[in-house]
C-alpha cells in the first residue's frame, strides 16, 4: 500500500490507484482523448540525471501531442528553452476550468478527459487534486511526481529519484515506439 | 437576534447602568443624539440581512472546493463518506461541508477577536472608567471606527459604548455557530454567504479591541512617524534580566511595562515579545523590543535568554510550558483561554507567588490580574535571572555532529516538516562536522518542530538547525515602525482621488501569520517591491515583522528606507492583528470623506463603491489560523480581494473568478442603467498562489477596479505587464481584457500592445460609472 509523501497527509476512502508499470502512463495518454500536462515551478528545479525535468516534459508533451500549461512563474523556464506553452496560468485557475462540465479547453475544443500533474509543492497539489477528484467526476488524474499523490486517479508512490526516473524514461520509451 | 431583541437589550443594558430611562428607548435614539448622518438599510444586519449581497458576489467569485478529507466525521451518524456526489446521513453533500468547515473556522476567528476585544474592554472600563473617551488621532481622526459605523450605524464615543456593540457581535458569533450543526443549513452558497457575515463581525471585533487600546493606553494615534523600534532575536540585551511576553492581549505586558516604570526599573529589565502582543507592546513603550513573529517561539525559547515567560493568548505553543521547563524559566499563564494546566494563584499574594517560581517550587502559575502579573513577572525575573545564568536548550556543535551520527537516515523528519525541507540530508553533512546545510535550512524553517516529534532517535532537529545558524541568529538586528493604528482623514483626503482614478497603483496589505513557503524574507521582497513602485503599502501581524527583516547595503532596513504615511511609496505598519481594521477603515473612509457616501449602517452600497473602485488587495502570504481565515473573509465581502501563499491553499476552498466567461464581468452603468462588459477587475475574490512571483504578478493585477480612469488603467497596466515580464518572462496573455479605450495603453508599449489587441479582435468600450446594485441607478434606459 503506498504511503502519502507528507505523513499526516491522511487520504480516504478513495484513494489513487498505484502505478506499478510506467506503461500504465503512456497507455492512458494514448487512450485519452483529450489530455493536458499541467507542470508547476519545482520541475524547473529537479534535475533528472543531467537534464531538467522541464527539458523531458517538453518532449513528452511532443510525442503525445498534448497541451501544457505551465503553472506560477514556470512559463519562463519553457521561454528560455524556446517552447512555448500552450497556456500559462495559476494551478488554482486551471483546475477551477477543469472542474467546469462546460469548459471550451484551450484551443476550444472542449474539456479534457485526462490531466498530468508534476512539479507543484506536494501540499498544495495534494489539495488541488482533491478538489478534482470530488468534483470532476468524468476527468482523470494522474500525478507523474516522485511521491505518492493520494487524490489522483492514478500516481507513482513514494520513489527514490533513480527509479522515477527510469519510469519516466518508460513513459517517453513507450510514446516514442508506439505514438502518442 | 432579530434588530427588536437588540433594542430591547441595549434597553436593559442602559437601565442597570442608570442611563435608560424606559425600555422603549430604541438605538435610533441614542444615535441621534450625537450623530446627524442618516441611518442606512442595515444597521446591526442579523446573519441574513446582507445575503443578496454576498449572492451577488459569489455568482461572480464561485468557491472552489479543495477537500482536506473525504469524510465527515461532526456527529455520531458519521464518519460519513461524502467523497463526490456522495451525501452523509443527514442529506449534506461535499461541497456545503467543506463551506461549513469554512464557517466553523470563520466562527473561530471571529469569536477569538470578539472575546479578545470583550476581556480587554472590561479590564479597559474597569481601569479608565466606562466614560473614557473614544479617541484614535485627535482632529486628525474623525471617522473613528469606520467599520463599527458602518456594520452598526453607531458611533461609539466612549469605551462603555463599545459593550453595546460587542453584544450585537457575540450574539451573531452564536447564531452563525448554530448554523454548523448537524441537519441546520444545507446550501453552500448560504453557508459562503454566513462565512462573509462572520467575517464581517470580525472586522468590528477588532477594530473595537484596537480603538480601545488605542484611546486607553495613548498608542500611536494615527501617527505616520510612529517611532522605530528594535526587531529581531540579535536586538535583546542578554545581560539583563529578560521577560519574554507572547500573544495578543496586551494588558499583561503593559503592566509589566508600568511596574518596571514605577519601580524606576525599566533600564534594567529587558522586555521582549513574539507576535501581537509584541507589536503592541512597542506600541505602548517604544523601548521594548520584538523577537520576531509566531515561528520564532521555540528558537527563542531555547535559547536561554528569556528569565520569565508570560502568555496570554492566542497563537501560543500549546508545549510552551514544557519548553519553558528545559531553560528553566518559569510561565505565566496569564488569560483565562490559555490556562495550561497551572494552578490559579490569581489571589495569592504576589512575593509568595515569587518565590515559589524562584525556588522552583512551582514551574508556572496562572494569573488572571494583569497588575499582579506585572509584578510578579518582574520581580521574577530579578531574582531568577542570576539563578539560571541564561540555561539554555540549544546544543553545541560537538553535540550537534554525535547526534546527527545516530541518525537512521529514515526521511520521517522531512515527511513530517511542512516545507519539505532536505532534512536528511543536512543531518548527513553535519554528521560529517558539516553544518552549512543545516544553517540553510534555518532560512525556510518555520520554527514547528514536527520534525523533532517525528524523529525516531528524538533528534533536537530544530535545536540542531538553531545552532548550525547562530551566527545569522546573532545579526538578526532590524527596525519596524510602531504600529500607527488609524489612517487620518486628511490623508484619505488627499490619496483618495488618486486612488480610485488609479493613479495611485494600489493599495497592498500584508497581513496575517508566518506559515512561509520559503521564509519571511519573501514578505520583505514584496513590500519592498510595491513600495518602490509608489503602491502605498499596509502592513499589520506578523507580516508586519517579517517585512522589517531585510536589510540593504548600507544597513537600512524597509521601514527605514520607505516612510510610514499612507501615500505613494509608504510601507505602513498599522499594527497587531486586531489593527487590520484600519486597512479596511481606509478603504472605507475613501468611500465616505473622498466620495461623500453615507457611512452609516450602508454596508452594501460601500462594499460595492470598494469592489469597483480602490483598488486595494490583502496578502496574507503565510496565513494560519482561523483568525486569518476571519480577516479574510471581512475582506472579502467589502469586495476586497484577498491572495495567500500556498499553505492557504489548505483553507480548502478559494473563490475564483473566471475571466473566459464574459458574461460573469457585467455592472450596471449608474448614469444609464445598461449593462457594460468590465473585464475581470477585479479578476479573484480569494485565491492562492504557487510561487512568489505569480502571486506579484497577480497582486498588481488585481488592483485594477472598473472605475480606474484612463490614465489610472495605463499605470496599473504597466506595473502588470512590466513585472510579468520580468518575472514570469513573458507579455501578459490577457491584457485585451483590461483595456477599455486605446487611452488606456501605456504610451511606452503603444505599438506592441496595438499589435495584440487586433490580434484579438479588441473593439473599444465604454467606461461606466460602475455598480453591482440596481437601486443606484441614477436614470434608467430602456
Ligand atoms: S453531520 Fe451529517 S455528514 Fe457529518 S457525520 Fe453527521 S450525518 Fe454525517
Ligand atoms: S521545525 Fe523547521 S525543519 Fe522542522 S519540521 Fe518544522 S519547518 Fe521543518
Ligand atoms: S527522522 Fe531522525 S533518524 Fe530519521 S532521517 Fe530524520 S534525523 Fe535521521
Amino acid at each position: 500500500m503506498a504511503e502519502p509523501w507528507q505523513t499526516a497527509e491522511i487520504p480516504g476512502p478513495k484513494k489513487a490507484l498505484v502505478i506499478t508499470k510506467p506503461k500504465i502512463v503512456s497507455a492512458m495518454i494514448r487512450r485519452a482523448k483529450r489530455p493536458i500536462l499541467i507542470v508547476g515551478h519545482e520541475a524547473a528545479e529537479i534535475d533528472l540525471d543531467g537534464e531538467s525535468l522541464i527539458d523531458y516534459l517538453i518532449r513528452l508533451s511532443n510525442l503525445a501531442g498534448m497541451p501544457i500549461v505551465a503553472t506560477a512563474h514556470t512559463v519562463r523556464y519553457f521561454i528560455d528553452r524556446g517552447f512555448r506553452p500552450d497556456a500559462w496560468m495559476p494551478i488554482l485557475d486551471i483546475a477551477n476550468r477543469l472542474r467546469d462540465p462546460n469548459w471550451s479547453g484551450l484551443d476550444g475544443n472542449g474539456q479534457y478527459d485526462l490531466a498530468i500533474f508534476v512539479g507543484i509543492q506536494y501540499y498544495m497539489e495534494w489539495v488541488v487534486l482533491s478538489g478534482l477528484k470530488h468534483f470532476s467526476p468524468k476527468l482523470k488524474t494522474i500525478s507523474l511526481d516522485r511521491f505518492y499523490q493520494p487524490h489522483a486517479s492514478w500516481s507513482f508512490p513514494n520513489l527514490n529519484m533513480k527509479d522515477w526516473i527510469a519510469c519516466l524514461k518508460v513513459i517517453e520509451e513507450d510514446l516514442k515506439e508506439r505514438g502518442g | 437576534m432579530t434588530k427588536k431583541e437588540f433594542l430591547v437589550k441595549i434597553g436593559e443594558l442602559k437601565t442597570d447602568i442608570g442611563i435608560l430611562k424606559n425600555l422603549e428607548l430604541s438605538v435610533g435614539k441614542i444615535i441621534e443624539e450625537t450623530w446627524e448622518e442618516k441611518p442606512g438599510p442595515t444597521p446591526f444586519p442579523s446573519i441574513t440581512d446582507l445575503r443578496e449581497w454576498d449572492f451577488k458576489l459569489l455568482r461572480r467569485y464561485r468557491p472552489f472546493y479543495m477537500p482536506f478529507c473525504d469524510v465527515c466525521c461532526l456527529c455520531t451518524f458519521g464518519k460519513c463518506d461524502l467523497t463526490g456526489d456522495k451525501r452523509g446521513a443527514c442529506g449534506l453533500n461535499m461541497a456545503a461541508q467543506q463551506s461549513r468547515i469554512v464557517l466553523l473556522a470563520c466562527c473561530i476567528g471571529a469569536a477569538t477577536h470578539i472575546a479578545h476585544a470583550r476581556h480587554l474592554v472590561e479590564h479597559l472600563i474597569e481601569k479608565f472608567g466606562r466614560d473614557h473617551p473614544i479617541d484614535v488621532g485627535g482632529v486628525n481622526v474623525e471617522v473613528e471606527a469606520p467599520v463599527t459605523r458602518l456594520v452598526c450605524g453607531i458611533r461609539p464615543r466612549k469605551l462603555g459604548d463599545l459593550e453595546d456593540v460587542l453584544d450585537y457581535l457575540e450574539g451573531q458569533v452564536t447564531h452563525l455557530l448554530s448554523a454548523t450543526h448537524t441537519g441546520q443549513e444545507g446550501s453552500n452558497l448560504d453557508f459562503e454567504s454566513k462565512v462573509l457575515h462572520a467575517g464581517m463581525i470580525d472586522q468590528v471585533g477588532m477594530e473595537i479591541a484596537d480603538i480601545a487600546q488605542i484611546s486607553a493606553y495613548n498608542f500611536p494615534k494615527a501617527d505616520p512617524n510612529a517611532p522605530l523600534v528594535d526587531i529581531g532575536l540579535g536586538v535583546v540585551d542578554a545581560s539583563k534580566p529578560v521577560i519574554m511576553v507572547i500573544g495578543h492581549n496586551v494588558p499583561p505586558a503593559v503592566e509589566i511595562v508600568d511596574y518596571l516604570q514605577e519601580n524606576g526599573l525599566h533600564d534594567m529589565v529587558e522586555v521582549t515579545g513574539l507576535c501581537c502582543t509584541a507589536i503592541d507592546i512597542t506600541r505602548y513603550d517604544p523601548k521594548a523590543k520584538i523577537v520576531g513573529p509566531i515561528s520564532w517561539q521555540l528558537r527563542y525559547i531555547r535559547s536561554g535568554i528569556p528569565d520569565v515567560i508570560v502568555v496570554d493568548e492566542q497563537c501560543i505553543r500549546a508545549d510552551s510550558l514544557i519548553e519553558a521547563q528545559k531553560i528553566k524559566a518559569p510561565l505565566i499563564a496569564a488569560s483565562p483561554k490559555n490556562c495550561l494546566g497551572l494552578p490559579d494563584r490569581t489571589n495569592d499574594p504576589a512575593d509568595e507567588i515569587v518565590a515559589d517560581l524562584v525556588s522552583g517550587k512551582a514551574p508556572g502559575a496562572l494569573i488572571l490580574d494583569p497588575e499582579k502579573v506585572g509584578e510578579v513577572a518582574v520581580k521574577t525575573a530579578i531574582q531568577v535571572a542570576p539563578k539560571r545564568r541564561k540555561f539554555k536548550a540549544v546544543p553545541d556543535v560537538k553535540d550537534v555532529i554525535e547526534g546527527a551520527k545516530r541518525c537512521r537516515r529514515c526521511s520521517q523528519c522531512r515527511r513530517a516538516c511542512p516545507n519539505d525541507l532536505d532534512i536528511p540530508k543536512a543531518i548527513e553533512d553535519a554528521a560529517k562536522g558539516r553544518l552549512e546545510r543545516l544553517a540553510e535550512l534555518y532560512d525556510e524553517c518555520i520554527g514547528c518542530a514536527r520534525c523533532e516529534s517525528a524523529c525516531p532517535e528524538d533528534l533536537p532537529i530544530h535545536s540542531f538547525i538553531v545552532k548550525a545558524a547562530e551566527k545569522k541568529i546573532k545579526e538578526e538586528t532590524y527596525k519596524i515602525r510602531a504600529g500607527r493604528g488609524a489612517i487620518q482623514d486628511v490623508e484619505i483626503r488627499e490619496v483618495g482621488g488618486p486612488i480610485v482614478f488609479g493613479e495611485i497603483p494600489g493599495v497592498i496589505a500584508f497581513v496575517g501569520c508566518a506559515n512561509y513557503p520559503k521564509g519571511g524574507r519573501e514578505i520583505a521582497e514584496m513590500t519592498m517591491e510595491f513600495a518602490s513602485r509608489r503602491y502605498i503599502v499596509l502592513t499589520s501581524g506578523c507580516a508586519a515583522m517579517s517585512a522589517a527583516m531585510y536589510k540593504n547595503e548600507e544597513g537600512k532596513t524597509p521601514y527605514e528606507i520607505f516612510h510610514g504615511a499612507f501615500d505613494a511609496g509608504g510601507i505602513v505598519n498599522v499594527g497587531s492583528c486586531v489593527s487590520n481594521p484600519h486597512i479596511a477603515g481606509a478603504a472605507i473612509k475613501i468611500a465616505s470623506i473622498f466620495a461623500r457616501k453615507n457611512l452609516r449602517a450602508n454596508y452594501e452600497e460601500i462594499a460595492d463603491y470598494i469592489l469597483n473602485r480602490i483598488g486595494a488587495v490583502g496578502v496574507a502570504w503565510g496565513a494560519m489560523s482561523q483568525k486569518a481565515a476571519a480577516i479574510a473573509s471581512g475582506f472579502w465581502r467589502l469586495g476586497v480581494p484577498v491572495v495567500v501563499g500556498p499553505h492557504g491553499a489548505k483553507y480548502r476552498r478559494m473563490l475564483l473568478g473566471r475571466k473566459d466567461r464574459e458574461e460573469d464581468w457585467y455592472v450596471y452603468d449608474a448614469r444609464t442603467g445598461e449593462k457594460v462588459y468590465v473585464g475581470p477587475a477585479p479578476e479573484h475574490l480569494f485565491y492562492a498562489a504557487e510561487t512568489k512571483e505569480e502571486a506579484m504578478v497577480m497582486i498588481a493585477k488585481l488592483c485594477m477596479r472598473p472605475s480606474d480612469t484612463t490614465k489610472g488603467r495605463a499605470i496599473k497596466l504597466t506595473h502588470y505587464i512590466d513585472l510579468s515580464r520580468r518575472l514570469l518572462g513573458v507579455m501578459p496573455d490577457d491584457i485585451h481584457l483590461f483595456i477599455r479605450t486605446k487611452a488606456d495603453i501605456p504610451i511606452t508599449m503603444r505599438d506592441e500592445i496595438l499589435k495584440i489587441l487586433e490580434e484579438k479582435g479588441w473593439k473599444e468600450r465604454k467606461i461606466p460609472d460602475p455598480t453591482l446594485l440596481p437601486r443606484l441607478i441614477r436614470r434608467r434606459e430602456e
